[in-house]
């Protein structure tokens, strides 16, 4: 009998791979245990072994072959007698492509619609400077980190894996070698020291930037971000401000579940002193890191780990910046608005298509990109146009972002609304782990149509 | 250590009392409604930030904890000032925003007083980080209460000020109590200074009643910081006169207990070495005496008169 070596997942949000390296060949008699290859995924390059025992049959992509499928079959072992019985029946080939096919209907992370994600808002395409070629997120963050690095020998980074590593999400790879460990330093794991390090630097006109692994584990340094970083231009009487980024991570990953799922922008949000941004595209993610980086404040930058591979175009230009509290209106339309930011976007997007599609519903989607402060104007702007509003976002639904525009647009944009606003939020429980719960847990796009119905009376 | 002069100790003398002074005459502002909500006093504890004042250098940085009145007159700020922040005016060193427990003078390299127990420290050790960063030879010295010396935040704080062998002198203010808690009931193990020797780092223990040890230690602590060796502890037994804030009868320590402290009276023992050595004489001392309760009247006077903030001050200096 022969087994299929399957293309394995070595991180929760890892969707394919690189092969970098065979380190057996035709022939050859595994053991379990055996390493059989080397993967580069979108963290780091890792080690595979085999867990079942046979002879290398046929290895199925050549060295440096890229973004194969997870799940997909990448060899074949076993006896070598039995390996002319199969290829009598079906080709190898043939057979593997069918169970790719329903593998992948299983992928934890939705990308279907790719072409939709694709589509740029009118104001990025009016942008001269947009480049040909398409970057990813991390790679977005990562250039623009660098490039404020080279301006400004005050700004350093500081965080868990920030070096050596290179990133635990490989957004800062690079970084080190370029830098040197004086600017570019790895950290214990210990947030509330670090963070209040952090801080205390920025007091003293350093302008750090402040990787956390993920947002989860700013909650052990939280002290010193609201009662530090946040107040203290305020009681020092405008005398010391606190020049900082905090950046990482934030909102579900993939089936990490409670303590690592969770969606701090309301939070952050509350807070006087703080700026807080979210953004969803390698476009808005290079413009607003460098209004954080420059900014005088301490800007939180929600940055959403499902989002790191997300590849577009961007504006190479060293000064291109895009001002902190002003939203983008992603997509016009008349009928309805949806308010949204970060990963929620690409639902939001998906969701517009089909309500188009199915209900000839033209909606308008704006884009926040800073939540604090917050750009009012804007989502009055369209309410008073499509008289109906849906908000969007991963955070729970009690005082989430979504509740303050639904506040301030009933205060000021009363008689322009033809129906109440709907939220659409997460669950109103902790994340769960199973991938049929946390589905449900996470606003999808049949929660966004549903909520445009509503608030367009359609039955 | 070099040799005192007869203005050093003038200088010793004559802070301290101006710190006692202005706390007395501050807890009478508090008894009159001039001064609300918090406020810590340190009275008594005058030897160990005028001790460890003596060894400074003005571009060196500073951060402490909220019974902050006393480091900010030692670090040379001006007292009408400071009591004007007590009593939340305008002409306060936060304009009147921040209160007896936040204030901040930048161009003095005074980087608070903060509210919160333990976390000066992360923030004393990130200034140290950024002297070492810009290649200063200055130093943060950064005071803990012996209350902190539990949070966790502190001893991640010794081990990135060890880890990265950053300038900052950590002085512990052991004055017996954290708020209502002796330190017996609140740290297993009393000798609070080695509390950095997994760390590596060193620490001695000194007595903050004699200010003569205390710039002694601080001296050399100072010295060993400066040169690039990384943190250093000193750990002063003190002992505040007063009840935690104002608000505290201080029914948790017997009237025996503080007599007792009061015999070793930090200012009197100066004045009894002036004396002895004839740097001054007792009509010169009470000069000294006479002058400072006139400023400390005069501040008081100047602090209760300050406008109080406008009230567009409210939405001022939340973001620069």
């Amino acid at each position: 009998m022969s087994t299929e070596i399957l293309m394995p997942a070595l991180s929760p949000t890892m969707t394919e791979g690189n092969l970098s390296k065979w380190l057996i060949k035709k022939g050859d008699t595994v053991k379990a245990g055996d390493l059989i290859a080397e993967i580069e995924t979108d963290k780091a390059t890792m080690e595979v072994e085999a867990v079942d025992e046979g002879v290398v049959l046929d290895l199925l992509f050549k060295e440096g072959e890229a973004n194969i499928p997870v799940n997909k079959a990448i060899a074949i072992i076993g006896d070598p007698k039995e390996k002319v019985e199969v290829k009598k029946e079906a080709p190898i080939e043939k057979v593997i492509e069918e169970k790719k096919i329903e593998k992948n209907i299983e992928t934890k992370i939705e990308n279907k619609k790719a072409e939709i994600i694709d589509t740029l808002s009118p104001k990025i395409e009016e942008d001269r400077n947009l480049s040909s070629e398409e970057i990813t997120m991390r790679q977005a963050l990562r250039d623009t980190m660098a490039e404020e690095m080279r301006k400004d020998n005050k700004v350093f980074i500081l965080g868990e894996e920030v070096a050596e590593y290179q990133g635990a999400y490989k957004v800062t790879q690079g970084l080190l070698q370029e830098f040197g460990k004086e600017r570019v330093l790895d950290t214990p794991i210990s947030e509330h020291g670090f963070t209040g390090l952090a801080v205390g630097a920025a007091f003293k006109g350093l302008r750090p930037i402040l990787e956390f692994m993920t947002f989860n584990f700013s909650m052990q340094a939280i002290d010193q971000i609201i009662n530090s970083a946040a107040k203290t231009l305020y009681m020092s009487g405008g005398q010391i401000n606190c020049p900082i980024v905090f950046r990482g991570p934030n909102g579900a990953a993939a089936q990490v579940a409670a303590q690592h799922s969770q969606d701090f922008s309301s939070w952050y949000s509350q807070v006087p002193g703080l700026k807080v941004i979210a953004p969803s595209t390698p476009y808005n993610a290079k413009g607003l890191l460098r209004s954080a980086i420059s900014d005088p404040n301490p800007v939180i930058f929600l940055e959403n780990e499902i989002l790191y591979g997300l590849k577009g175009p961007v504006n190479n230009d060293i000064n291109f910046s895009i001002p902190i509290g002003k939203a983008n209106i992603e997509k016009e339309g008349k009928d309805l608005t949806i308010v949204t930011y970060s990963i929620m976007l690409q639902k939001s997007k998906e969701a517009a298509l089909r309500l188009k599609e199915e209900y000839n519903l033209d909606t308008e989607i704006i884009d926040l990109q800073t939540l604090r402060p917050l750009d009012t104007e804007t989502i009055l702007n369209s309410v008073k146009k499509t008289n109906r509003l849906i908000t969007v976002e991963e955070s729970w639904p009690f005082g989430s972002v979504g509740s303050e525009i639904a506040n301030i647009v009933q205060r000021d944009a009363f008689d322009y609304l033809d129906s109440p606003v709907i939220k659409v939020n997460s669950a109103d429980v902790p994340m769960p782990y199973a991938l049929s719960l946390e589905k449900l847990y996470l606003p999808q796009v049949d929660d966004i149509i549903n909520a445009a119905k509503k608030v367009s009376y359609i039955k | 250590m070099k040799r005192l002069q007869k203005a050093d100790y003038i200088k010793m003398y004559s802070f301290m009392l101006k710190i006692r002074r202005f706390e007395e005459r501050a807890a009478q502002l508090y008894g009159m409604g001039k001064i609300g909500g918090f406020c810590h006093l340190y009275i008594g504890q005058e030897a160990v930030v005028v001790g460890i004042l003596m060894t400074i250098d003005k571009n060196d940085s500073v951060v402490t904890t909220y019974r902050d009145h006393g480091h900010m007159i030692a670090r040379g700020l001006d007292p009408k000032r400071i009591m004007a922040e007590l009593t939340g005016r305008e002409d306060g060193y936060s304009a009147g925003k921040g209160g007896s427990m936040h204030m901040f003078s930048k161009e003095n390299n005074f980087y608070g007083g903060h509210g919160i127990v333990g976390a000066q420290v992360p923030i004393g050790t990130g200034i140290a980080f950024t002297h070492k960063y810009n290649g200063e030879k200055n130093i943060c010295r950064t005071y803990i209460g012996d209350g902190a010396m539990n949070n966790g935040q502190v001893f991640e704080a010794f081990n990135l000020a060890a880890l990265w062998k950053l300038p900052v002198l950590y002085i512990i203010e052991n004055n017996k109590y954290g708020m209502g808690t002796s330190v017996d009931r609140a740290a297993a193990g009393l000798d609070l200074y080695k509390r950095g020797e997994a760390f590596g780092i060193p620490g001695e223990k000194v007595d903050g009643m004699n200010i003569f040890s205390v710039m002694e230690a601080a001296d050399k602590a100072g010295k060993y910081v400066r040169e690039g060796n990384g943190p250093y502890i000193i750990e002063v037994q003190t002992y505040r006169y007063r009840g935690h804030s104002m608000s505290d009868p201080a029914k948790y320590r017997t009237k025996e207990e503080l007599d007792n402290y009061k015999q070793t009276d930090p200012i009197e023992i100066v004045k009894a070495e002036i004396l002895k050595k004839k740097i001054a004489t007792n009509d010169e001392i009470e000069k000294i005496n006479k002058d400072t309760l006139e400023e400390i009247k005069n501040a008081a006077e100047f602090a209760t008169n300050s406008p109080f903030p406008k009230d567009s001050e409210l939405y001022t200096d939340v973001y620069l």
